[in-house]
This record gives C-alpha cells, sequence and structure tokens, in this order.
C-alpha cells in the first residue's frame, strides 16, 4: 500500500515538472508565467533528493547508520552533541545561507533566464549538494575535522597549507565584494542608509536585552528586533523626505565604502555578544520569513518572465560581466549551484552535532537544495523585471552615461525598449532619486521582490517599502558576514603570522590581535576601495574575481571527496565527485586564463592594465578617469588582479596534481588506505535512523 | 462546569508556553547554541565531580564559540 502511493505520490510529481519544463520548453518566444520556473526548480529538487542523494548515501558512501557519530562518541554536551535532525539542518542551512545566491543569479540574468536556470539546477544536482554531503561524511568519519585539517591527512602537509592560503585569499575577496554590492545599493539613497544605520543601535539594543536583561531569549529579542527594523524603514521614508536630515545621510560611494571599512574594523573589535549574535538572528529570521514570502508572492502574483530565455550578451559583449557563456556563466552563479566555501561549513560544527549518519543525505544534500532554491528564486525576481530596467541598474556609466535619457537610448538600441519616463518613475515608486548603474544584484532583486510583493500586498503605494525592506534584507547579511568574517580573517592571519613570528600569532594578546584586525582590514578595504573607483563599477571586476575563487575552493573540496573515495576503495562510483570536479576546473582554469591573458580589455586584467598604462604614459586620459595619477591606479589595480587571478589558478593545479598521485597510490593498494577514525557501534537504545 | 472550564484553559495556556519554550529551543539550536538542561544532565550524569557551567556562562560560550572567529561562514 505504502509502495503504492509512493509510485502514485512521485508519478504527480513527474507529471508536474514535466508539464512545467513542456510549458517553458514550448513557450519560448512568448511569456512565461514564472510559476512554470519555480515549480520545475522544485520538482528537479524532490527527483534529485529522493533518487540521487538515496544512490549517494547507499551505494556510494554506504553511510551506516548503526556506526557512532563524532557527536555520540565524544558527547560533552557542549562541542559535540547529538542534535534532532531538523534543527540541525536550520542550523547548517543558517550557516550556509548569505548574500551570495542572492546576488550571483542577478547578475547573470543578463544573458536570459534559460542559461542561469539551468546551471542552478544541473550545478546543484551533481555537484554543489553532492560536494557539501560528501565533504560532510568525510569529516563525520574523520572525527569532525576541518576540510583543511582533512586535505593534510589525506594529501598531505604542503596542499593542506596551500588550502589554507587559498582560503584566506577567498575570504578576503568575499568581504570585498560583499561589502561592494551594499555600496552599490546605498550611494545616494538617505532612505537605504538611513535604515542601515539604524540596525547598529537596534543590535545594540538586543545584545544588552539578551545578556542583562533577559538572558538567553533570543527568540524574543529577535522578534523586538524585526519590529524595531520595519519601524526604521518607516522612519527611514521621514527621513529621506525631510531637508534637514536628508543630506546627512545622503551618502556617496567612497565615503559609505569608508564607512563600511571602519565599521568592519570596530565591529569585529567587539564581544560578539554584543553586536555579532543579534545581528545574526535578526538577519536569519529576515532571510527565512522574505524566502518564504517571496515563494508565496510568486505564486499568488504569478508574474510573467519579461526577460528573454537567451539574450545576445551570451556572446560575452553583455555590460554586467564581460565574457562567453562558457565559462563566464559558471563562475558568475556561484553559491546556489555550487559554492566552495560550504565545503568549510560542512567540515565545521555540523559534523560534530550530527546524530545518526543517516541523516548526512537530509542535512548535506537538502540544506545546498534549500539554498539553490533561494537562487532560482533570486534569478525569477531579476527576470521579472522589465528587462530595460533590468540593464539601467546593471549597466555601468562607462556604457550607459548618468542621464535617464541617455540610458533609455543607449539601451533601447540593444533592442529592450525603454523610455527615460519609465526610469525615472520606477525610482520615484521605489522612493530613490536614480536607478542607473546600481550594480551588484541587490538593488535590481529588490525591485523585482518589491514588484512581486506589493502586487500581492499592499499594492503600488507599498512598493517603496518593500524595496527598502529588501535593500534592508541583503544589506543586514552582507555586514553581518563583514563582521564575523573579518574575524575569521585575523585568525587565519594570526595563525600564518605565528609561523614567522610567534607573539604575531597569540590571539590573547591585544596589540598582535589589533594588528591582526588591521591587515586584513585593510587587505579587503583595499581591493573594497578599488572597486569603488574601478571605472568599469567594480563589480564587473571583482565578481569574476570572487567566482573563480569560490570554485576554485569547490574543485579543491571536490578533489579531497575524490580522494577520499579512491582511498575507502570504492572507486566504481568515483565518477560521482569525478565528473563535477572535471567540470569545475575545466571552467575555473579557462576563466581565469581568460581574465589574465584575454587580449580584449574588457575581459583581461592585463590587456587592461596595459590600456591604461600606456595611455598614461602617452598623457592622454581615458574616461572615466580625470587624471594621469587615477589611470596608473587603475593600470596597477589590474595587475594586482591579474596576479590573485593568477594565484588561484596556480593553487588549484598544484592541488590536482597531488590528488593524482595520491589517487594512483591508493589505486595500487588492495586494502582501503583512508585515514577514518575506527568504527565503534552505537550506544545500545539508540535510533538508527 | 465552570471550574473545568478554567481548567481547560490553564491548560491551554501551559500547552501554548511549552510550545513557545520548544519554538525558543529549536530557534537557539538553529544558532548553534546548544540545550543547556541536556547538557546539566549529561554533567550530572557523567562529571559528578566537576561543577557545571551557570546558563549564562554556558549561553557566553555558546556564542564565543559561534562567533568569535573559529568557525567559518558563508558569502
Amino acid at each position: 500500500m505504502n509502495k503504492l502511493l509512493s509510485i502514485l505520490l512521485w508519478g504527480a510529481i513527474a507529471v508536474v515538472g514535466a508539464f512545467a519544463f513542456a510549458t517553458i520548453a514550448l513557450k519560448r518566444g512568448e511569456s512565461v508565467s514564472a510559476v512554470w520556473l519555480v515549480t520545475a526548480a522544485l520538482a528537479i529538487y524532490y527527483f534529485a533528493f529522493r533518487f540521487y542523494s538515496r544512490f549517494i548515501a547507499h551505494r556510494v558512501l554506504a553511510v551506516d547508520p548503526s556506526r557512532a557519530t563524532p557527536a555520540e562518541r565524544h558527547n560533552d554536551g557542549m562541542d559535540y552533541v547529538p542534535t534532532n535532525k531538523w534543527v540541525l539542518y536550520g542550523h547548517h542551512f543558517a550557516a550556509i545561507a548569505g548574500a551570495g545566491p542572492l546576488v550571483g543569479p542577478v547578475l547573470a540574468a543578463q544573458m536570459g533566464y534559460l542559461p542561469g536556470t539551468l546551471w542552478i539546477l544541473a550545478g546543484v544536482v551533481f555537484a554543489g549538494a553532492v560536494q557539501d554531503m560528501i565533504v560532510l561524511f568525510a569529516s563525520v568519519r574523520h572525527d569532525g575535522k576541518s576540510l583543511g585539517e582533512m586535505v593534510k591527512m589525506e594529501l598531505g602537509p604542503v596542499p593542506g597549507s596551500l588550502a589554507l592560503v587559498g582560503v584566506l585569499a577567498i575570504m578576503i575577496i568575499i568581504l570585498a565584494v560583499l561589502s561592494l554590492v551594499v555600496v552599490k545599493a546605498l550611494a545616494d539613497s538617505p532612505w537605504g542608509t538611513f535604515t542601515i544605520a539604524a540596525t547598529i543601535p537596534i543590535a545594540l539594543l538586543m545584545g544588552i536585552y539578551m545578556r542583562f536583561i533577559r538572558p538567553g531569549r533570543v527568540g524574543e529579542a529577535s522578534v523586538i528586533g524585526v519590529v524595531l527594523l520595519l519601524g526604521s524603514i518607516w522612519l527611514g521614508r521621514a527621513v529621506a523626505a525631510s531637508a534637514g536630515w536628508a543630506p546627512t545621510f545622503t551618502l556617496g560611494g567612497t565615503q559609505i565604502a569608508w564607512a563600511i571599512i571602519l565599521y568592519g574594523a570596530i565591529a569585529s573589535s567587539l564581544p560578539v555578544w554584543l553586536m555579532l549574535a543579534p545581528r545574526d538572528y535578526l538577519s536569519t529570521f529576515l532571510k527565512i520569513g522574505t524566502v518564504i514570502a517571496l515563494a508565496i508572492g510568486i505564486y499568488a502574483v504569478g508574474p510573467a518572465l519579461r526577460m528573454p530565455d537567451v539574450s545576445q550578451f551570451i556572446d560575452g559583449s553583455g555590460p554586467v560581466f564581460s565574457g562567453n557563456l562558457f565559462p563566464f556563466l559558471f563562475i558568475t552563479i556561484a553559491c546556489g549551484a555550487v559554492s566552495g566555501f560550504h565545503a568549510l561549513i560542512s567540515s565545521g560544527t555540523t559534523p560534530k552535532m550530527i546524530e545518526s549518519e543517516g541523516h548526512i543525505r537530509m542535512i548535506g544534500y537538502g540544506g545546498m537544495l534549500t539554498e539553490s532554491f533561494v537562487a532560482i528564486m533570486a534569478l525569477t525576481a531579476a527576470c521579472v523585471l522589465d528587462p530595460g530596467v533590468y540593464f539601467v541598474m546593471n549597466s555601468p556609466a562607462a556604457v550607459i552615461g548618468t542621464t535617464a535619457a541617455n540610458a533609455a537610448q543607449v539601451i533601447s538600441s540593444w533592442g529592450f525598449v525603454i523610455t527615460p519616463d519609465v526610469i525615472t518613475q520606477t525610482a520615484k515608486d521605489i522612493g530613490e532619486t536614480t536607478i542607473l548603474s546600481r550594480a551588484g544584484g541587490a538593488p535590481t532583486l529588490a525591485v523585482g521582490m518589491a514588484q512581486i510583493l506589493a502586487q500581492a500586498l499592499g499594492g503600488k503605494s507599498m512598493e517603496a517599502f518593500w524595496y527598502h525592506f529588501a535593500i534592508l534584507f541583503e544589506a543586514l547579511f552582507i555586514l553581518t558576514a563583514v563582521d564575523a568574517g573579518t574575524r575569521v580573517g585575523r585568525f587565519m592571519i594570526q595563525d600564518m603570522l605565528g609561523h614567522v613570528w610567534a607573539p604575531l600569532g597569540n590571539t590573547e594578546l591585544l596589540p598582535a590581535n589589533i594588528f591582526g584586525t588591521g591587515l586584513c582590514v585593510a587587505l579587503w578595504g583595499y581591493i573594497l576601495y578599488q572597486g569603488v573607483v574601478d571605472p568599469l563599477g567594480g563589480i564587473n571586476t571583482l565578481w569574476p574575481l570572487f567566482g573563480i575563487g569560490n570554485q576554485m575552493l569547490a574543485g579543491i573540496a571536490l578533489l579531497l571527496c575524490t580522494v577520499v573515495l579512491m582511498k575507502m576503495k570504492r572507486e566504481r562510483y568515483v565518477w560521482v565527485t569525478l565528473a563535477p570536479t572535471a567540470w569545475l576546473l575545466v571552467t575555473t582554469l579557462t576563466a581565469g586564463w581568460q581574465k589574465v591573458f584575454d587580449p580584449n580589455p574588457a575581459i583581461g586584467f592585463v590587456a587592461l592594465a596595459r590600456k591604461f598604462g600606456e595611455a598614461a604614459a602617452n598623457g592622454t586620459l581615458l574616461a572615466p578617469a580625470k587624471t594621469v595619477a587615477e589611470m596608473q591606479r587603475v593600470a596597477f589595480n589590474n595587475y594586482l588582479d591579474a596576479v590573485i587571478c593568477g594565484f588561484f589558478v596556480v593553487l588549484v593545479v598544484a592541488m590536482c596534481v597531488y590528488a593524482i598521485l595520491v589517487s594512483l597510490k591508493a589505486l595500487r593498494v588492495s586494502r582501503p588506505t583512508v585515514q577514518e577514525t575506527p568504527a565503534v557501534p552505537r550506544a545500545p537504545g539508540a535510533v538508527y535512523a | 462546569m465552570r471550574e473545568a472550564r478554567g481548567g481547560d484553559a490553564a491548560g491551554a495556556f501551559a500547552r501554548l508556553r511549552t510550545f513557545g519554550e520548544r519554538g525558543c529551543e529549536v530557534w537557539r539550536g538553529v544558532f548553534g547554541i546548544p540545550d543547556y538542561d541536556a547538557y546539566l544532565a549529561h554533567m550530572r550524569a557523567n562529571h559528578p565531580d566537576q561543577t557545571p557551567l551557570g546558563r549564562g556562562e554556558f549561553l557566553a560560550w555558546a556564542l564565543d564559540r559561534r562567533y568569535a572567529g573559529r568557525g567559518p561562514r558563508c558569502c
């Protein structure tokens, strides 16, 4: 009976999914409702989870629910605690979900909705979720060890150190590029700037509440915080409308960049209970709420996808980021398809809290599918916008100019007809003065969300409120990441410096701490500043650098998974990790090569550096640089980007060589050589779930 | 009759309260704050010779573990 029910259920899901895909496929060229896109994605997720993740768990990994996990073996009520499957799923999702899946898909929408959707779905099913799940499995079998430690154990000490340096480099770039997203969203927006500034006292208040007034009342404080945040959005409207206050909160790009740098330095030095923890509660609360609201909104409103299925910009000439669909689509959408950063989370606290190996599938594979769903909705929100508005918001000033009339003319010439009136009206609807060149994903997503949510709830008059709600939600996330990331970066820097001069590695020593924090902030602050003054708008340059770094880390994590499978003598199934590894290496190395050496200055860092360097030497000025010194700085920064990119490429090639050598050695031995913790049966009475 | 109804209301209130407390516990769990009562039970059962941390200390420790920089965070 159960079996029959299961067949009927899966049959029904198959029919719905097939129907959704058929609708998308048959209506190419006509307008398609976003509902079909979201439905098709959900059907794929169900199938992948039901069949592929099950295959991986039972056949490839042979998970053993009767084997004690680190949480059970070392149960101390603190670090190692067997945790309820659903609570841990929530914990894991809250740790992997950030601003990444909200930005990449929006940028990739310039190529149309189809390429991004297909990559997100194929990427998550065959690469992203596989990586998260197998790294989690490996860490559980290695006594809860971290990615770096596992690389050291299974591949050797040199690859272990290389991986750590790579992680630090990516960390720095992530912090810079995420801060740049905030700068782009808040520049010249008094309403947005005010609400974001208001989150600081709100977080402090919550921190004090949870520490002294009602200790540990996380739920209460979160509710109070959310109510205050909503209030600050209302107040922000009044501030933006007031002649006295608006100028105080109207800041230019470089001013906001400095404010974020200063914020990062101070916030990451405060005790965590005061600001970081309350901010994190708030942003997680908002994230879960907003994702659910957006999903309901899409189904309630059923907006049509107005972006073409495939745009002319797959040829690499797009204004948002340059370069062909292959390889650049695959590094632009990282989080949501496959993200190397997740390998750090999957080998962080989650493996120390997992109750049974039987839960690995739900938490590792299922958690990543949920993140992917967030990416699909971000893509949808960008594609239901008028494409003209999308390109106005995402093209750099160097391409579309700085007036609505000029922008409308340029973008209409690409075939996306838009009038200056529509541009100014859209800005007015969302309570802003301009929407020109607000690249970085957040503002575009916010406009898309505002239009969907306003149609579902509140109508046109609520659009400005929803827009600023969406901006607040994203900026809150990013500023939390800046704070937490700076702390992590400081520890990593101190760890490394400690090898050079021991006192610098002492994390209890105040001067060493200040030095570590200062160095970390200086590194990402420099890259952020260069992005803000970049003639191509910054995102254009930095997002690909982040994408290459993140996918490279995913490549390293999947190489580790491959090596672990080889050493477990499960080479029969090694294609499960080898195929995504190969794909990631091919895309990352191609993209890395092109970003460094492509002769087209829009793509290659070296070519652009040469162009500006030579012009500066001849004394000619290239817009939008205004002085020869600015031109020289552009040249220097592009050489720097080329070096970082080249470093990633060398790193991944080196890891690949090590992985091949170790795998070949494992192949020649007839018994498993993996360094797992010996199996211990679970305590009697444990439920084998 | 009236008494029974009062008892029902009290029961419903108690259930609501338990539900709320469970909700808060789940919410704390999502942020990686382990259950304090489970920790106390564990300490009593396995390390009766040691003094367990107080609720406040335990909470501060959990916050530090999650945020003080050792654990990586995602983009």
